[in-house]
């Protein structure tokens, strides 16, 4: 691409390393910024500028927060001995959206993969050894993607956690809710049938 | 089962050209590069969704044009059913049974099973394991569809275990927990695969004396045996038992990708003591053995398809393999040879319905 502006050049090779984005569609991106007003686009960049240098990382839970200590974990009415792991803060939002769930959170950061060079030393593994010996919890739910790495990460987990008198759970895999039962892949349908759970009235 | 008809169009060297066959014994004969193993290529093509000589689709096309269509009448039990197979290039694939497409090409491989006995098998024997190996999950897959998603699962594991091992060697941090997760469900998956393989190979070693021992008269004493570090050891162990060489290599020295199938003559190994003659009657009897697995699985007989294979065999072994495959236990049979007249005075004398074709640069005719 040839640029009439050095300045508009740095711009766009800036947007394009965002994920998902082209240089194209930088382009694009920075022209309809260059097109507003200039407080407007002080206030977008402030935003960025503020986001990189004012955010905190929860003490307690790693989840993303503007205290050291996160709002969740700080609120009274959250059941402190209930604490699910999950892999990062856009899970602890699908939890969170749920409304299912009173206890508080453990970001972990990633999913142990040595493929792409993570080992358990880059994830908050201590972190959550340390928080489970300290305060009194009573089950710790591993919320975690079904995929390879996810169940190597669980089961690292659970062997880390099992001598502890903490009761361990995982979330249940099975059938999508409104899904018809021939159209579920062998997989799922299988261990759906195979972790089969008793009926309750509560169920659905 | 075996195919009525079957039509190709811009495949390898042949612009065009239709076949009706007969549900006894096919032949093709021709010159060199006339285009006789084309043919069985293509009902390979029908049969497992590529080409058995040829893993890059696009080079299948003839040459200046830009697609290829296979399409064949295939009568299995009381019911008729068309397949096609056809690939333009930069395209997919597309494979159709009715005219309908296939969700998963997997769901397709099986149904109407093939085995082919051509002179590039000799890789079995000479060489790595990994053929042999492939030859055992390519038979298994077939009639076991469970078998194949666990290998690929074994594949995954053992693939993170090897980049761990990788990992820790550079970083010099060993991390034990971590990898005898890695070690427990590897040896999980593994364990399973083992009691797979060790419940196929021993009807198959039963199948394949019987043939090799028609075939050859006797003549020679052979071994067909399944090796595994497996066996008397479980996995777990193994893998405990391995942990400072695997650390020093970087890899997982100990599983049943380690496994292999040793084939030996009068007590020796055949890849260095067998002539060339007695290799290709082990491959012949080792595929034949294939054959009849298949068969007893799935309860009506798969295609038999053999390239070359008056190449290296005596007359009489040759003659052998014909009245043995000319016998009922054997259904349709297609065979390439240069010579037509081989091919008419070796089917002399056996009661069978032998169809013969002629090829020559690209075009077919019934004889």
């Amino acid at each position: 691409m040839n640029f009439s502006s050095k300045l508009l050049e740095n711009a766009v090779n800036e947007f394009s390393r965002l994920p998902g984005v082209g240089q194209k569609t930088a382009l694009r991106l920075v022209l309809h910024l260059l097109n507003q007003q200039a407080n407007d686009v002080m206030r977008f960049s402030d935003a960025l500028t503020k986001l990189k240098s004012e955010i905190c990382y929860c003490s307690v839970c790693h989840n993303i927060s503007d205290e050291a200590i996160c709002e969740i974990c700080s609120a009274p009415k959250r059941d402190k001995g209930l604490i699910c792991v999950v892999e990062d803060t856009r899970d602890v939002m699908a939890i969170e959206n749920t409304n299912q769930f009173n206890g508080v959170y453990h970001v972990l950061g990633g999913l142990i993969s040595p493929m792409d060079g993570v080992g358990p030393s880059d994830l908050s593994i201590e972190s959550l050894v340390s928080r489970l010996r300290e305060s009194e919890v009573h089950e710790v739910i591993l919320a975690l993607s079904a995929t390879m790495e996810g169940d190597t990460t669980i089961f690292y987990l659970y062997k880390k956690l099992k001598d502890f008198n903490i009761q361990v759970s995982t979330i249940a895999r099975g059938i999508a809710f409104g899904g018809e039962l021939e159209y579920v892949d062998e997989v799922t349908l299988g261990r759906s049938i195979a972790t089969r759970v008793p009926y309750e009235r509560s169920i659905a | 089962m075996w195919v009525k008809e079957l039509t190709v169009i811009n495949f390898k060297n042949y612009e065009e050209a239709s076949l009706i066959f007969a549900p006894g014994v096919n032949a093709f004969t021709g010159d060199n590069g006339a285009g006789k193993t084309n043919i069985l290529d293509a009902l390979h093509y029908l049969s497992l969704c590529k080409s058995y000589f040829n893993p890059i689709d696009s080079q299948q096309i003839k040459q200046q044009t830009d697609f290829f269509m296979v399409q064949g009448v295939f009568e299995k039990g009381d019911q008729e059913d068309i397949l096609a197979c056809s690939l333009k290039r930069n395209q997919k694939k597309q494979f159709k049974k009715n005219k309908k497409d296939y969700q998963r090409l997997a769901d397709h491989i099986g149904a109407y099973p093939l085995v082919m006995i051509s002179p590039n098998d000799s890789v079995i024997i000479s060489e790595g394991s990994e053929e042999r190996r492939k030859f055992i999950d390519n038979v298994i897959s077939q009639t076991d569809n469970r078998y194949l998603d666990d290998l690929i699962l074994y594949n995954k594991y053992l693939q993170r275990r090897n980049s761990l091992l990788k990992q820790q060697a550079s970083s010099k941090i060993y991390d034990d927990d971590l990898l005898s997760v890695y070690d427990e469900q590897l040896a999980q998956v593994g364990e399973q695969l083992f009691e797979k393989r060790k419940l196929f190979i021993q009807p198959f070693i039963r199948i394949f004396n019987q043939h090799y021992q028609y075939l050859t008269n006797d003549a020679e004493p052979v071994e067909l045996n399944y090796e595994s570090q497996l066996f008397g050891n479980s996995l777990m162990d193994l893998l405990s038992r391995a942990i400072q060489k695997d650390r020093a290599l970087e890899r997982t020295t100990v599983g049943i990708h380690k496994d292999d199938l040793l084939f030996s003559i009068h007590g020796m190994p055949l890849k260095k003591f067998g002539s060339q003659g007695q290799q290709k009657s082990f491959l012949i009897a080792l595929k034949l053995a294939q054959y009849t697995f298949l068969c007893e699985k799935k309860g009506f007989k798969p295609l038999l398809l053999l390239d070359d294979i008056f190449d290296k065999l005596d007359d009489k072994r040759t003659r052998k393999l014909m009245e043995m495959v000319s016998h009922d236990d054997f259904g349709q049979i297609f065979i390439t040879d240069t010579s037509a007249e081989r091919v008419q005075s070796t089917f002399r004398g056996i009661d069978v319905d032998v169809r013969i074709f002629t090829v020559s640069s690209g075009k077919i005719n019934a004889v």
